[in-house]
């Protein structure tokens, strides 16, 4: 029934002298919503930045290991980038809308990657806003600044933005952390629904949303997978004493 | 006692004051000095100016084209001068656009930090030149070269001007290009890398419109310094103060003709006030470009403080 | 299993990814290019210079047809000029700063001061060689003759108009990156200077003045290479085609007789002087060694003066963010 999506093996990363990951190894499972929690530094936004390969961006950035999506090691010398990361959505903590209009936003990369046709495009945008249920809130305001609206309402664009290219995999780090808990439990509410679609990989400080949204929960500690199991074991009967101690507070 | 004491006390405190505030006043005096010196150069510009429309008359700058203030019958015509400030700003400002542009796209996007903290004080070094050398070296190499290669009439004309506001705009365009793009916040980048779209249509579609503000007050600065530029085109534009729109043509700029023929004049002519009235009207038209471009930076600066 | 990823991720994506090299190198390259015709502008200057540069030339007295001697007095009469320049604006230049900076509250005044400032450095040096050649040679200049009845003495170009034009052009250049530089000064310096009981004029003599010093450096540094390198301005203000004699004058105290720059004089000049070799020779060719020869001294002087101001404001910026991140 559960199919693995990714496979991470014996990933260590670096950036110059500093390790960030060390010989992580974790498999990832089709549309499944699985959270990464630890503490600040940890790792957590590397392990997802490996995923789309947006580390190769970051001056000194090394590797050791192997990720395997579908069976295909995204670091082959065959796979374009650009390519992937159409395949591998992110959406980040601050929401980063470009200064264009609502539907510009949402019309940039299908336009980019050479969709023309104002109807199919006006269908991309529609069915986005739709998937993120964001349609009746925008849809009488598309040529309005995108800045202009609600933060809670730019996340959810950014989401929106991210489906326009069609990925299979969406990574989300900590996308609700700067937003109030109305609009926090929106995105929440979103991801049941994209789980359907999408494999889901989100990072959170918010244990609460973890146990509420997530199948799967990993635990990283200095740059170490701790425990990974599934949630609901995770939190009630944590196999590691370390992961016991984070998940009550009682850690630091 | 203590009465002593408060009464030593408000003195100083009195004393005190009274020297902060003749310290204030005096720093208050030399600020106003810059205040001072524009309206002056203002007020006599235009003082000049006006005796030469009330001794010249206005319709004569603008009428009969001609610029030939020692002839017998001398004529006063702002017009080929205008054409000649304007033939050879122009090439240079779309040149130096371009390839400033390109150079301050890639000192902020492409270059490594390395390369970029050689070749930036290298330009700023460079931008240092005094401008009496381009013109030189034109004259001394690029026109005869030039000569070769277009194989023009005359050794000086507008384009090689042009060629020569070039190398002294790139810097000051690539630099505010630069500034410009550098401002612009890294996360709009990284939302664009993470749909899959690749560095040059980054560039193309996030990063330069999100700057275009700060990129064309750039452009804007640019052609106001290559219009009030001297010494470049009184070397190598020829002088000739034609009516035309050949680029191979010579020409004479209003400043080149200022810098020419001040030394010559006699005070109180209606030759010397035209060149009063000529340097009014470059005086009037920098003004307008440099308020256009500070608007510009002023709406930038909001724009990015509403993304960030 | 859906094979959205397995489909996809094999399709080469690639006329985009060829065109964004291609691109990304054009950019690349055409930057190159501009870097290497300013390295050629420099190094043409250079190589056809540095042969006729010797003692004789660098202090020689030029020969009647200029294409002999040496640049002597240009150089001279650049410094003179520059200095007198440097004595007229900088003191008024920095006092303007410290009162942008630490007096000026968001008030009319400090705006108009701004915005006076930014206009002043957007009037075309041409413009300003036109404001000091009628008002200060022919307003103040004839003024002064008449008044103290001198004839023609002060009311033509020399050297202290040339320098009031100048120092007219540079004032925005001292006053922007002085104000700059009290403006980068922490603001801890401040609050603990004042709040030991200092007086505000005794943290600005002992505490920021002190602190800002490189930077104000800078544009001492930054206003002379621009005076130096500015042609324009000075063609009618004095700058003499041909001058054998120094602009001196000789302070006689009897038993000594003291050589000072006479303001009143005209005067040689570098700048002017490459621009009359190049335009005015009546025999360029053999002249040219001397063109660049002389280009080559005043290129040396402005680059090695950027240099200096370059490295200054780095290393001022630097302990600035020292003493920032110590906080
Ligand atoms: N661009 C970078 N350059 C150098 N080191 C980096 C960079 N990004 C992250 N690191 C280092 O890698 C380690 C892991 O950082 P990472 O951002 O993955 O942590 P995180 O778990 O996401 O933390 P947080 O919860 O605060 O977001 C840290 O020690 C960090 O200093
Ligand atoms: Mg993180």
């Amino acid at each position: 029934m559960k199919e693995v999506k990714i496979k991470i093996k014996n990933l260590s990363v670096y950036f110059n002298y500093i390790q960030a990951l060390n010989d992580v190894s974790l498999e990832i499972f089709e549309n499944k919503v699985t959270c990464l929690i630890g503490p600040s530094g940890c790792g957590k936004t590397s392990l997802l930045r490996s995923l789309n390969r947006m580390n190769d961006m970051i001056y000194g950035f090394r590797m050791n290991g192997e990720i395997l999506i579908d069976d295909i090691d995204i670091y082959n010398k065959e796979i374009d980038v650009v390519n992937l990361r159409r395949l591998v959505g992110m959406v980040f903590q601050q929401s980063n809308l470009f200064p264009k209009s609502i539907y510009d936003n949402l019309i940039f990369a299908p336009k980019i990657l050479g969709i023309k046709d104002k109807n199919e495009l006006e269908e991309i945008t529609e069915r986005v806003c739709m998937q993120t249920s964001i349609w009746n809130e925008v849809k009488d305001r598309l040529n309005e600044s995108a800045l202009n609206l609600s933060a809670g309402q730019q996340q959810r664009l950014c989401i929106a933005r991210a489906l326009t290219v069609n990925p299979d995999i969406l990574l989300m780090d900590e996308p609700s952390s700067s937003l109030d808990p109305v609009s926090t439990s929106k995105i929440e509410e979103l991801l049941f629904d994209l789980k359907r679609n999408y494999t889901i990989l989100i990072v959170t400080h918010n244990m609460q949303q973890a146990a509420r949204i997530s199948d799967y929960t990993a635990y990283l500690y200095l740059g170490q997978l701790v425990e990974y199991d599934k949630t609901t074991k995770i939190f009630t009967n944590p196999a590691n004493k370390q992961t016991e101690d984070f998940l009550t507070g009682r850690f630091g | 006692m203590k009465k002593y004491h408060s009464s030593y006390a408000k003195k100083r405190t009195f004393k005190s004051a009274l020297v902060e505030k003749t310290v204030k006043y005096f720093f208050f005096l030399n600020g106003m000095i810059s205040v001072l010196f524009l309206l002056l150069i203002i007020l006599f510009l235009f003082k000049e100016a006006i005796s030469a429309i009330s001794g010249i008359g206005i319709a004569e700058f603008f009428k009969n084209v001609q610029w030939y203030p020692t002839s017998d019958a001398p004529r006063y015509s702002i017009i080929p001068l205008l054409y000649g400030t304007l033939l050879t700003a122009i090439p240079a400002t779309i040149i130096s656009s371009f390839l400033g542009i390109i150079l301050g796209v890639y000192l902020s996007e492409i270059a490594s930090g390395r390369t970029r903290e050689i070749i930036k004080p290298f330009i700023e070094i460079f931008a240092g030149l005094p401008t009496v050398v381009i013109g030189f070296l034109i004259l001394a190499v690029g026109s005869t070269f030039f000569q070769e290669l277009f194989n023009t009439g005359t050794r000086l004309n507008a384009l090689l001007a042009a060629f020569g506001l070039s190398i002294i705009l790139i810097p000051t365009i690539s630099s505010l290009t630069e500034d410009a793009l550098r401002a612009v916040p890294d996360n709009l980048r990284m939302a664009s890398y993470s749909l899959g779209i690749n560095k040059f249509s980054t560039i193309r579609n996030v990063v330069i419109p999100a700057a275009i503000s700060g990129v064309s007050a750039g452009i804007i600065l640019g052609f106001g310094r290559a219009i009030g530029e001297t010494m470049i085109v009184l070397m190598a534009s020829g002088n000739a103060a034609e009516l035309t729109l050949n680029l191979l043509h010579s020409v004479r700029t209003i400043t080149a003709t200022i810098a020419g023929e001040l030394g010559e004049v006699a005070y109180g002519s209606p030759h010397y006030y035209s060149l009063f009235f000529i340097g009014t009207f470059l005086l009037i038209i920098t003004f307008v470009i440099n308020l256009i471009s500070e608007l510009i930076i002023a709406r930038m600066r909001k724009k990015l403080k509403k993304m960030n | 299993m859906n094979n959205r990823f397995k489909e996809n991720i094999k399709k080469k994506s690639s006329s985009d990814s060829i065109i964004d090299k291609i691109m990304i190198n054009a950019i690349r390259l055409f930057s190159f290019i501009v870097i290497i015709i300013f390295i050629l502008i420099l190094g043409k200057i250079f190589y056809e210079g540095i042969g006729v540069i010797n003692w004789n030339f660098l202090t020689g007295i030029p020969k009647s047809d200029i294409s002999k001697g040496g640049i002597g007095p240009a150089i001279f009469g650049t410094m003179a000029v520059s200095l007198i320049m440097l004595i007229l604006a900088v003191p008024v230049g920095i006092f303007s700063a410290i009162y942008i900076n630490e007096f000026a509250k968001d008030t009319f005044w400090l705006r108009l001061i701004r915005a006076s400032v930014n206009s002043l450095a957007g009037v075309p040096s041409i413009v300003i060689g036109l404001f000091g050649f009628g008002f200060f040679v022919l307003f103040v200049g004839k003024s002064i003759d008449s008044i103290l009845q001198t004839g023609m003495f002060f009311g033509q170009p020399a050297i202290i108009w040339a320098s009031a034009t100048l120092a007219v052009l540079v004032l925005p250049t001292i006053i922007v990156t002085t104000t700059e530089a009290l403006n980068s000064i922490p603001l801890t310096f401040r609050q603990a200077s004042l709040g030991l009981g200092a007086s505000k004029w005794q943290t600005i003599r002992y505490v920021i003045l002190p602190q800002a010093r490189p930077g104000i450096l800078t544009g001492v540094i930054l206003a002379l290479s621009r005076s130096i390198g500015e042609t324009a301005p000075i063609m009618f203000l004095g700058s003499a085609f041909f001058l054998p004699n120094l602009p001196l004058a000789y302070l006689d105290l009897s038993f000594i007789q003291i050589p000072i720059i006479n303001p009143a004089d005209q005067f040689m000049h570098l700048a002017y002087h490459i621009f009359i070799l190049s335009t005015q020779s009546s025999n360029p060719t053999l002249t040219e060694p001397f063109q660049y020869g002389t280009t080559l001294v005043l290129v040396v002087i402005t680059l090695l003066l950027n240099l200096t101001a370059i490295i200054f404001r780095f290393r001022f910026r630097k302990i600035n963010e020292v003493v920032k991140r110590n906080q």
